[in-house]
């Protein structure tokens, strides 16, 4: 190949993105006002609510609420448990999603349907379903209190149980569509070349969705940071020991909503600030 | 607000002025009634009643938490009737300039030690509360049946460490029912609602009763019609219904 003469069908990818733009702008010719205006209506739906949060807000006595033990301890908890549930929910929702997406077994429709059971039924129901399973008197519950002596309910470990209970399955859903979009043949030809299954999981399939499994856990993390109904059914509500900011955000509303609309204001500026942060490290494909 | 509290309790069921039969209010009309959710069973009852003598109406019910029924009337939602489970909260809507006239009070709750059904940890009296061995759930302070356990523990002398205090009565009857916790402070009226709870008296209860004050809303889009249902609601038909409810008649 002589310099200077690149062949014609090969051209450099900068040019030919800027030919599809050109070709894009040309055949649009408009602009794309059927997609632009319920965009914006969708966008201000969501927003508005907030705006309706800052109009609302006692600014004036927003450092002192904000200094009260009871708004960190309750912040702290709903961090620390939201992580946790995020760090479960990966641990046992990855490979949930792989043999979803990768074996072929009897029944497995109906698995995927019950996976997804907990997004559907009201958080409320779920609380009651895992006192009934891991409470004291519970169908699981029962053994671990006379045999260990241990009970989950009441504990931040239930707390994070009812974050898991909600959000594994958002987890799962991603990662899932994350493994079937992804490319089998590189896993096919890495087994060819020996790798074992284990490696070729850990070296091959987990790289190609890593997005999707950094997506899923942000997901999750937002679900667990919010939960509210399983928590308070199942954990119960105690300072410092398992109310976590929406729980205190309920309650505060019951006799101030000003403090509410404080206490969901941190809530949301944290979560926002973890998510933006998140976004521009580690899941910049999402 | 304290002296609209001691207004509101002294109050009663008084015959509230102008009542009538409502027949300023056309035919085909609905009252909407915003009540607390511990007075769900009774009001339904005496709903269906209400209706029978008054043909062409329709009583609908919101029932839920009394602060958060508040809440919404005093963002404006369209009801004709407030019942709320203490007086406290009825304040908060009558300070806010959302009652028509003064609010009466038509009956009281008393609190109860419910425990699960054979009282597995042996529950005599509110003392036996303060053992750590016991698995409490109180209502958070809050609401108002968290206020009225706060007040009964505080006269009697006992420092409790619940468990967990919970959002609603209802709440705190479940974890008793499902056997999660050994004991509750609840009302009267929900111990005779649950299953498998039986229930414990105890003296200091008489002290942190509950008045329920109702009152006709300023907004009200069936002011006669409002009225009639708190004349209704204090009369000595509906105050059967509410004691065989296990509420204290006034």
């Amino acid at each position: 190949m002589t310099p200077g003469s690149p062949p014609a069908e090969a051209a450099p990818p900068e040019a030919a993105g800027t030919r599809r733009a050109a070709a894009l702008r040309v055949r649009a010719g408009r602009f794309p006002w059927p997609l632009v205006v319920p965009a914006l209506i969708g966008l201000a739906f969501l927003v508005l609510p907030f705006a309706g949060l800052l109009v609302r807000a006692p600014w004036a006595s927003l450092g002192t609420r904000l200094l009260l033990p009871e708004v960190r301890g309750a912040l702290w908890l709903s961090l620390t448990t939201a992580t946790a549930a995020t760090a479960v929910s990966v641990l046992l929702g990855v490979p949930l999603a792989w043999l979803l997406a990768r074996t072929a077994f009897p029944g497995r429709r109906l698995v995927r349907a019950l996976v997804t059971v907990p997004m559907v039924i009201p958080p409320v129901v779920g609380g009651v379903a895992l006192l009934l399973a891991l409470g004291r008197r519970g169908l699981v519950g029962g053994y671990l209190d006379a045999w260990f002596g241990v009970s989950l309910p009441f504990t931040p470990a239930a707390v994070v149980l009812a974050q898991v209970f909600v959000a594994m399955p958002f987890l799962v859903i991603s990662v899932e569509g994350a493994l079937r979009g992804a490319d089998r043949r590189y896993e096919e030809a890495a087994a060819t070349l020996g790798a074992s299954r284990a490696v070729v999981f850990w070296r091959v399939t987990l790289p190609m969705v890593a997005p999707g499994v950094a997506a899923g856990a942000v997901l999750a993390w937002a679900r667990a940071l919010g939960e509210f109904g399983a928590t308070i059914t199942f954990a119960g509500n105690f300072p410092g020991r398992t109310q976590t900011m929406p729980l205190a955000v309920y309650l505060a509303m019951q006799e101030s909503p000003e403090s509410a609309i404080v206490l969901s204001l941190v809530l949301l500026a944290v979560s926002l600030g973890v998510l933006v942060a998140l976004r521009d490290r580690w899941t910049g494909a999402l | 607000m304290l002296v609209a509290a001691a207004l509101a309790a002294l109050a009663g069921c008084a015959p509230v002025d102008g009542g009538g039969a409502g027949g300023a209010d056309s035919p085909g009309r609905t009252l909407t009634v915003f009540a607390a959710a511990s007075l769900t069973g009774t009001f339904e009852e005496l709903g269906e009643r209400f209706e029978r003598d008054h043909p062409g109406t329709e009583v609908e019910f919101g029932f839920a938490g009394s602060s958060q029924l508040a809440a919404q009337i005093n963002e404006g939602a369209p009801a004709d009737v407030f019942a709320s489970a203490d007086a406290r909260t009825m304040d908060s809507v009558a300070e806010a300039g959302n009652t028509a006239g003064e609010p009466v009070v038509f009956v009281r709750n008393t609190l109860e030690i419910a425990v699960p059904r054979g009282n597995p940890a042996g529950i005599t009296g509110l003392a036996d509360l303060a053992d750590p061995g016991v698995a409490v759930a109180l209502c958070a302070e809050e609401v108002p049946c968290g206020a009225a356990a706060a007040q009964a523990l505080d006269a009697a002398g006992v420092r409790v460490t619940p468990v967990s205090l919970e959002e609603d009565v209802k709440a705190a009857l479940t974890k008793v029912e499902l056997g999660e916790v050994d004991a509750a402070l609840v009302y009267r009226t929900d111990v005779l609602a649950g299953d498998a709870v039986e229930g414990i008296p105890f003296d200091e209860a008489a002290g942190a009763a509950n008045d329920y004050p109702i009152a006709v809303l300023a907004e009200a889009p069936h002011p006669g019609l409002a009225r009639d249902w708190v004349d209704w609601v204090c009369s000595a038909d509906a105050q059967r219904v509410f004691r065989d409810a296990g509420f204290t008649a006034r």
